[in-house]
């Protein structure tokens, strides 16, 4: 009995501590010292409107865009229902929507493979990036349709290419959210 | 893999190394009452803590009475985590409006956070509220490894102990699990989380206006979706503790593959160094309570050969290509299905081995979506046991049991009494270390089994046929037996029949093990010192490091190998036979 009544007390007091006063001084403190990254790190235009994350991936299909990976969550991208396609690598699903993607990304360009994160989905579904590969894939398509040249499109793809995390840590990647507002400002200029 | 993924491994590798030993020291001075350098703001809030309930910290408790008040403490704290699920359409910080999650849903949550498993069967940012995440879920994420941190405490002073019944007390060592190493560390990762990218809010979801609309299909009609939802929350918080307890259950349904869960590449080297960090430290805190240090470093010596195994082997299956896909892909890289681009194929697999090897949980990819071979890894780890550095206390005394194990059968072999750090180990400690290695596996493979009997609520969950099915099915009953809470995810365990199976198991898998943990504990604690002859099988070496791995391995294959063999190893045949299912 005095087990019983020690357990909920405990479970009280915890609940107030860690489960209240600790999530709250964490929000505090984090509103405070980085408020931007704390809030989800929003982009908006320049009129003030949200248009995303940098963090988050959106989905592309315009010939003018660099595309994103393809996407398990919800109908691609949906940033409220993250996931992977639990897939296994045997899945005749897996492989036929590899095989289709594959298809079409190499009639769009012939002249190379096609990088496997293209026609891979990724765990979270919200993947911001590509590799540097899959955007150097995709240069021939973007600066066709939007009519300039390929040695100024890699510049612009050079400017949004992070390495490794102090020349270590993970792997190289573009983020293409803020690569294609890029595009699309240099194009309103 | 390039040859920056391996110096990111190793890096890893030695990170973990150089910690053990400052974290084992710190462990053992909370656990044994000392000074730390927190005293001058914990003290006070300890002292209240006891004041407020009327604990006597000075009491000590048998095994016994030891189980009885953790058995009560998990109790209380299910039934909390239970009724917040249930209310949580009343209460307050519930921006999206989420109704209360379903019974069997509800059930299978509270004893999954209350066991340290943190399966979850739900996607966080669809279904649990602001305040559930926080009041229920994190508290548990805290107290459910406070909770093991104890039980491998009293078991090492079981050892470390001599002719006493007293083990410590449960309320203290709870306590101060939580105030002194817990706490604090988790307040510091939180704001280095949030340093990195990862949200911390109470705001509703917001929405923004997509740079390019899309039509989509759905039910065979077109739709034009010109907007993107962003689910928000207080995520850091969860976060940190939820690595450093070994819990592992994601605030967002990709757990740390999402981007606003893992958003760096440093952000998840932190998040692999937090979940070994205290496991690891338990093995110097074994060898400085028990006096031999050498011993110590024995045990970790078996616990990361045994890591790095699984780290090689899953790193080369990942960097294979995939011998179905078409030939236009360059599959240079490896399989990047389930992967994200900025982790690679290295932190993937590295993660994947360190979740698994202790009794985490959390995930940056997608085991489903792994190699045959590669999915075998994760598996694996968690079928030996999860002893490799394992969960928070439950890895330490998961790996006791094979020690007395290894010495038994150490002194079988040269015809003499075992005896272990000075005591002998007799017939009762031997019949319980079986009784804990016996209910692992029954659990496991009996409800896997049962599940694959069933064709309408067992195999109607599947998302992939053929042998990978079974993997999933198997996966999910070792994942929650073993209180890991990773899943081969394309399962729906979120049906009337998982949700209870599974959480059975996760209720079995604790606490039907912890009990036979604490008697050994108990009786050993009574034992007299038995100086050592020359015929004692010295634990300190590395021939005891290599016997230790021997039955480890020995105990996992003689029980897992022939599922596996229907899972993983066939499917792996029938990738390269060029078979799809």
């Amino acid at each position: 009995m005095k087990n019983l009544v020690t357990s909920i007390l405990i479970v009280l007091i915890f609940t107030v501590l860690l489960g209240i006063g600790y999530p709250f001084a964490v929000t505090g403190l984090a509103q405070i010292l980085f408020p931007e990254k704390a809030n989800g790190s929003l982009i908006r235009n320049e009129k003030g409107e949200l248009v995303g994350s940098e963090l988050i991936g959106q989905t592309f299909t315009g010939e003018k865009y660099f595309h994103s990976r393809p996407s398990a969550a919800g109908n691609g991208y949906d940033a409220s229902a993250s996931s992977g396609s639990n897939l296994g690598p045997t899945s005749a699903k897996l492989i036929d929507r590899v095989e289709a993607d594959a298809e079409t990304l190499q009639s769009e360009n012939p002249s190379q493979k096609v990088p496997i994160d293209l026609v891979t989905t990724s765990g979270s579904g919200l993947d911001p990036h590509i590799s540097p590969e899959a955007a150097e894939f995709q240069i021939l398509r973007v600066a066709k349709a939007r009519n300039i040249s390929e040695t100024d499109l890699r510049k612009t793809v050079a400017k949004f290419t992070e390495g490794r995390q102090f020349g270590i840590f993970g792997e190289p990647h573009v983020n293409v959210l803020l690569l294609n507002l890029e595009l699309d400002k240099l194009n309103n200029k | 893999m390039n040859t920056f993924g391996w110096l990111q491994i190793v890096i890893y590798l030695v990170v973990l190394g150089l910690l053990t030993k400052p974290v084992g020291i710190y462990l053992t001075k909370v656990y044994g009452g000392e000074k730390t350098f927190l005293d001058f703001i914990m003290r006070p809030v300890e002292n209240l803590i006891y004041k407020l309930t009327g604990v006597d910290a000075k009491a000590e408790m048998n095994w016994k009475t030891y189980g009885i008040a953790m058995l009560f403490f998990s109790l209380v704290s299910s039934l909390a985590v239970y009724a917040i699920q249930r209310l949580q359409g009343f209460l307050p910080l519930n921006p999206q409006d989420f109704s209360a999650p379903s019974e069997h849903l509800s059930f299978n949550t509270a004893v999954s956070f209350v066991t340290n498993t943190n399966w979850q069967s739900y996607g966080g940012e669809a279904t649990m509220s602001y305040f559930t995440q926080m009041s229920a879920l994190t508290v548990q994420n805290f107290v459910s490894a406070a909770v093991g941190m104890s039980l491998a405490i009293a078991f090492i002073r079981g050892i470390a102990r001599f002719e006493t019944q007293n083990l410590g007390n449960f309320w203290v060592d709870l306590v101060r699990g939580t105030l002194y190493v817990l706490l604090p560390l988790s307040l510091i990762f939180a704001l280095f989380f949030v340093s990195q990218g990862v949200v911390q809010n109470f705001k509703a979801y917001d929405t923004a206006n997509l740079v390019e609309a899309q039509t989509i299909e759905k039910d065979g009609e077109k739709q034009i979706v010109e907007t993107q939802t962003i689910a928000q929350g207080a995520t850091a918080s969860q976060l940190s503790i939820k690595m450093l307890g070994t819990n592992g259950g994601g605030f967002f349904n990709a757990n740390s593959a999402h981007p606003f869960e893992n958003p760096t590449p440093f952000s998840n080297f932190i998040q692999m160094l937090l979940i070994l960090i205290i496991p690891a430290g338990f093995t110097c805190t074994l060898g400085r309570m028990t006096r031999s240090q050498g011993h110590g470093w024995a045990v970790f010596g078996a616990m990361m050969i045994l890591l790095i195994v699984g780290i090689v082997i899953a790193a080369q299956a990942e960097s294979s290509a995939n011998p179905l896909y078409p030939a236009a892909v360059n599959q240079s890289v490896g399989n990047m299905e389930g992967k994200e681009t900025r982790f690679g194929i290295a932190n993937s697999v590295l993660f994947a081995a360190v979740t698994t090897g202790a009794s985490c949980g959390a995930v940056n990819a997608m085991h489903d979506s792994f190699t045959p071979i590669g999915g075998m890894v994760p598996l694996v780890n968690i079928l030996l046991g999860e002893v490799i550095f394992g969960g928070v206390g439950a890895g330490m005394y998961g790996i006791l049991i094979f020690i007395i194990l290894t010495v038994f059968i150490a002194g079988l072999m040269v015809g003499r009494t075992p005896e272990y750090l000075g005591k002998k180990i007799e017939a009762y400690d031997v019949q319980m270390a079986m009784l804990y290695a016996l209910i692992f596996p029954l659990i496991i493979l009996g409800l896997t089994a049962v599940s694959v009997m069933m064709p309408e609520t067992g195999l109607n969950s599947l998302y992939n046929q053929g042998a990978h099915g079974l993997s999933e099915i198997l996966y999910a009953f070792t994942s929650a037996t073993g209180n890991n809470g990773s899943a081969f995810a394309g399962l729906n365990a979120n049906t009337v029949w998982y949700n209870s199976a599974l959480g059975f198991a996760m209720l079995f898998g604790r606490f039907f093990m912890i009990i036979p943990v604490l008697a050994i504990a108990g009786n050993l604690a009574q034992k007299k010192y038995v100086p050592p002859s020359t015929g004692t099988f010295p634990v300190n070496t590395p021939l005891f490091t290599v016997l230790l791995i021997g039955i480890i391995i020995i105990v996992g294959a003689l029980t897992f190998f022939p599922v596996l063999s229907l899972g993983g190893i066939v499917e792996h045949l029938q990738m390269l036979d060029g078979k799809t299912f």
